[in-house]
């Protein structure tokens, strides 16, 4: 037991939106900055390719819905990206006004429109008439949803089975409530529902449903299963108590989110807490412990910052929460007390040799270098594992780990299509490259049906960022 | 440091910046406020027939989340009894003798009534008297205020009566709700004004309220034209400014002008003096941000002439009066032509979107030097905006678009054809300028392309 136990106020500012939304004021002042850039590089930073002078112009001038209806026009899964991408590597980072001034705040500006549509509950998109097709979609993440309702706006049917108790994917369970709180990730869900999209929850296909019926029941599949647990350390001592996985640590602070703060003193966290791995998620386990109270927090990556693959703005987020980071230095033992419970971590410094076949180079052991930090709990944050098993029992082929597609994101059944993270082999895995994905997968899956591709406004933005995106521009414009 | 000390008819100010006549000259403690955070002078609200106000009173133009770009009221003469006004404005003379303490006022349109107020006025010890020919609400109906400033007529028999009687400096405060200024301002003269103010304000909605489509300001579900100043107005009172001080008539028989219209800093100021104000009035900056703008105001304007070489303000007043010209004498030669200096360019591309579609189509996209059509490129390099100069008509717009200080620059290049006006195209070359034919023939001739 902590000597200062955090009061419920305490927990809850700790586990608040970090930016609050912006008042109409503010919104109309930020949207009036932007220069509204013709042929803006904005529209292409973005993996969705959204018009994003056009949803902020329609923000300065009053029209919310316009602004969300642009938005979701070219990205369904908005309302959660304004708030997780990492706009500063984006259409932030892409602004023109970067170059002298400050760059516009996309991600907010994205937020107080989709915000706005789903607070009022304004309808967005009306519904397609059916077209009789029907397509069975494997897993309720961000790629999942965001082929759902694409496929739904083509009024193709599609049917979302999810092996979570809620819908969402990481946008549910895995993005911090600082980032994104749980309720935005299920609104989400919700209007993806309402555009005619079913989804059956705690139904885990491979389990209770097997790849056959799916295959036969359904005109196609789309596999948007993302990825699994994190993997064993392989060191002794990883069956101590208080040896736990990141992504159900971050999970319980979602749930707590939805069921009440009170919940957050419910989840188990250490004084001494050490975070093995320097990605995100593991930034987010360690600002999730120290947010809970633990006294100190300590991730350990056995490579240098240059290798780490979390962005420099969540490097400088969880220094500033207070987490050290530790480099070149590799757990080798969980060592433990005679109850069983974890007590501290075996480590041995390493240096960086030549470089490995990921082309980074390869940490190498320090020869009796070898040192104890103390710790009551160990979260294990290395990556995730590959749902290997599920792509065998689909038939389709996979390399290291990762479902193989084509460019049309087909995979070597030709029934079978797949999105998002399972198939994310190279790049950053991100909310908004998933729903990217799941667009894209909707598209080809609707041209292997025959589905009547989407028209364009005429009058929307034209340009090349825009082509290939959602309506494609040049089916009405040659 | 430049002397800013005022004198306009005889009426001294430490500066030439006075409070107009307005909400925040409405009682003593304000003008007392106001004066000891440095105004120059004050201009005090109009006194005058009884009234009673409304609820609401003013209605903002707002613009890209900017407040008050301009304000709309429909607020009227002081609704203090005057004996209460005539006392406090004695006082604040008393307590400030180097102020301009000015007094506007307002009544009937008889005779008596306007030598009574006089001589009211002039009992206080005030500076000078400024008549109220330009409210357009509320006090028009009722015959006076704007009803008097559009009728040149009415504007002239009441100045005469109030310059018979004052001893006073009188000053005619215009109304800009005329199709021309000039015939109020001859009148003004004719009728032995001392001095000429202008703009009063400009007759306006401020908006409708998209929700309860009340007209806004909104009195009891009701809404009416009123009066509209700030920022917004300002082009609008430098024009009708010129439009007295380039009359020949004026220069003939000049008097002091006061300047006032959206005067929010000293830049705009030094615009007003430049084209002919002696002193400047202020309302809506100050109902905005209050009477502390006056350090701004005189320090900025101060640095400004000290730049110039200027010693006085008096040796700017009117130095731009001699440009203000016509269309007809405008010389057909001149030529510019847009640059852009692509260091400093940020591939905004807005140059190139305003001119192709919104002006003269003179600027191309390119991608690695070659001109590409944006709806058909599909490369990724960043597009860069560029003048084909032979075609550019120098018309400034992309330079006005241009979000960069300095990036797009016009500059002046050789005339290609002759020095040449309309006006003497008229007189040498009549049939140029009225049959299209001859106007081709010209233009080959000289050698006009117009692409």
């Amino acid at each position: 037991m902590r000597e200062h136990e955090l009061t419920l106020a305490q927990l809850q500012d700790s586990f608040t939106e970090t930016y609050p939304r912006y008042t109409p004021n503010e919104a109309t002042v930020e949207a009036n900055r932007c220069l509204y850039c013709f042929d803006a590089p904005c529209i292409q930073a973005c993996p969705t390719g959204i018009d994003v002078p056009t949803f902020i112009r329609q923000i300065a001038n009053g029209n919310l819905l316009g602004a969300a209806t642009t938005i979701l026009e070219s990205n369904l899964i908005g309302h959660s990206c304004g708030r997780v991408c990492p706009v500063d590597e984006l259409c932030v980072g892409a602004c023109v006004l970067g170059a002298e001034h400050r760059p516009i705040a996309i991600g907010r500006l994205q937020r107080y429109a989709t915000d706005h549509v789903f607070e009022t509950g304004a309808r967005v998109f009306e519904p397609a008439p059916d077209s009789g097709k029907r397509v069975a979609i494997v897993g309720a993440g961000p790629a999942g949803l965001s082929a759902a309702g694409e496929l739904a706006k083509r009024g193709v049917r599609a049917t979302v089975f999810e092996r979570q108790e809620l819908p969402g994917g990481l946008s549910t369970y895995g993005i911090v409530v600082m980032r994104e709180p749980t309720r935005v990730a299920l609104e989400e869900v919700e209007f993806i529902q309402s555009l005619g999209v079913e989804v059956v929850t705690g139904v885990e296909v491979g389990v209770d449903v097997s790849p056959q019926e799916l295959i036969e029941g359904y005109d196609a599949v789309l596999l948007a299963a993302g990825t699994g647990p994190v993997p064993r350390l392989n060191v002794p001592g990883e069956e101590l108590e208080g040896v736990i996985d990141a992504l159900p640590f971050i999970a319980a602070t979602k749930l707590a989110d939805k069921d009440g703060v009170e919940r957050l003193r419910e989840i188990p966290v250490g004084d001494e807490v050490i975070v093995v791995g320097a990605g995100n998620t593991a930034v987010d386990a360690a600002t999730v412990a120290k947010r809970l109270g633990a006294e100190r927090v300590t991730m350990l990556y056995r490579r240098s910052r240059a290798e780490m693959t979390a962005y420099d703005f969540e490097v400088a987020f969880v220094r500033n929460e207070g987490v050290d980071i530790r480099l070149l230095t590799q757990p080798v033992e969980i060592l433990g007390d005679e109850h069983g419970r974890v007590t501290g971590v075996r480590c041995v410094r390493m240096r960086l040799g030549e470089p490995d076949a990921s082309g980074r180079r390869r940490p190498e052991p320090v020869p009796g270098s070898e040192l104890v930090l103390p710790a009551d709990q160990v979260i294990k944050a290395i990556g995730q594992e590959k749902f290997t098993a599920l792509f065998a029992a689909f038939g389709i082929e996979s390399i290291g780990g990762y479902v193989k597609v084509d460019e049309e994101l087909r995979t070597s059944h030709p029934k079978v299509f797949a999105a998002g993270d399972c198939v994310r082999l190279t790049g950053h895995a991100l909310t908004v490259t998933a729903a990217e994905d799941g667009k894209n997968a909707a598209r080809a899956i609707a041209r292997q049906l025959g589905v009547e591709e989407l028209r364009r406004d005429p009058s929307a933005t034209r340009g090349r960022y825009m082509h290939g995106t959602t309506n494609d521009f040049r089916s009405v414009h040659g | 440091m430049a002397d800013l000390t005022t004198n306009f008819a005889g009426v001294r100010s430490p500066n030439p910046f006075w409070l107009a006549s307005a909400p925040p000259t409405n009682s003593a403690y304000q003008i007392n406020k106001a004066f000891e955070y440095g105004w120059g002078g004050a201009v005090w609200k109009t006194i005058g027939d009884p009234v009673l106000n409304v609820c609401n009173r003013y209605g903002a133009f707002e613009y890209g989340g900017k407040r008050l770009v301009a304000i709309n009221n429909v607020e009227l003469i002081s609704d203090r009894p005057i004996e209460v006004n005539l006392k406090e404005i004695r006082e604040v003379k008393r307590l400030w003798p180097d102020r301009a303490v000015i007094v506007s006022a307002m009544v009937s349109s008889n005779e008596q009534a306007w030598k009574t107020v006089v001589q009211q006025i002039e009992d206080t010890g005030a500076d000078a008297i400024e008549l109220n020919y330009g409210c357009p609400h509320g006090m028009s109906e009722r015959g006076m205020g704007a009803a008097v400033g559009q009728v040149p007529e009415y504007c002239e028999m009441i100045t005469a009566w109030v310059t018979s009687a004052a001893s006073i400096p009188v000053i005619v405060k215009l109304t800009p709700n005329v199709t021309n200024i000039i015939p109020p301002a001859h009148a003004a003269l004719n009728a032995g004004a001392d001095g000429i103010s202008l703009i009063n304000t400009i007759n306006s909605i401020a908006g409708v309220d998209l929700d309860s489509f009340e007209i806004r300001p909104n009195v009891g579900g009701k809404g009416s034209h009123g009066g509209y100043a700030g920022p917004a107005v300002r082009p609008i009172a430098l024009h009708l400014l010129s439009q007295i001080t380039s009359d020949p008539t004026y220069q003939a028989r000049p008097v002091p002008i006061s300047g006032m219209g959206g005067v929010e800093t000293w830049r705009d100021a030094a615009e007003f003096m430049l084209l002919g104000a002696t002193s400047i009035q202020v309302c809506t900056a100050v109902m905005h941000y209050g009477f502390r703008i006056v350090h701004e105001l005189t320090t900025g304007l101060s640095n400004w002439l000290d730049e110039k070489g200027a010693r006085q303000a008096e040796e700017v007043v009117g130095a731009s009066v001699e440009r203000i010209s016509v269309f007809g004498d405008f010389d057909l030669s001149f030529r510019t032509v847009a640059t852009i200096d692509e260091s400093k360019c940020i591939q905004c591309n807005l140059c190139y979107v305003a001119c192709d579609e919104g002006a003269h189509q003179c600027i191309d996209l390119t991608a690695d030097g070659l001109r590409i059509d944006p709806d058909t490129y599909e490369g990724g390099t960043t597009l860069q905006p560029v003048v084909r100069e032979d075609d550019c008509v120098g018309c400034d717009l992309c330079s006005l678009v241009c979000p960069v200080d300095g990036c797009i620059t016009m500059v002046e290049r050789p005339p290609k054809i002759p020095p040449v006006t309309w006006n003497e195209l008229v007189r040498t070359r009549p049939e140029v300028t009225t049959d299209w034919d001859a106007m081709v023939a010209y233009r080959e001739e000289v050698g006009i392309e117009i692409h």
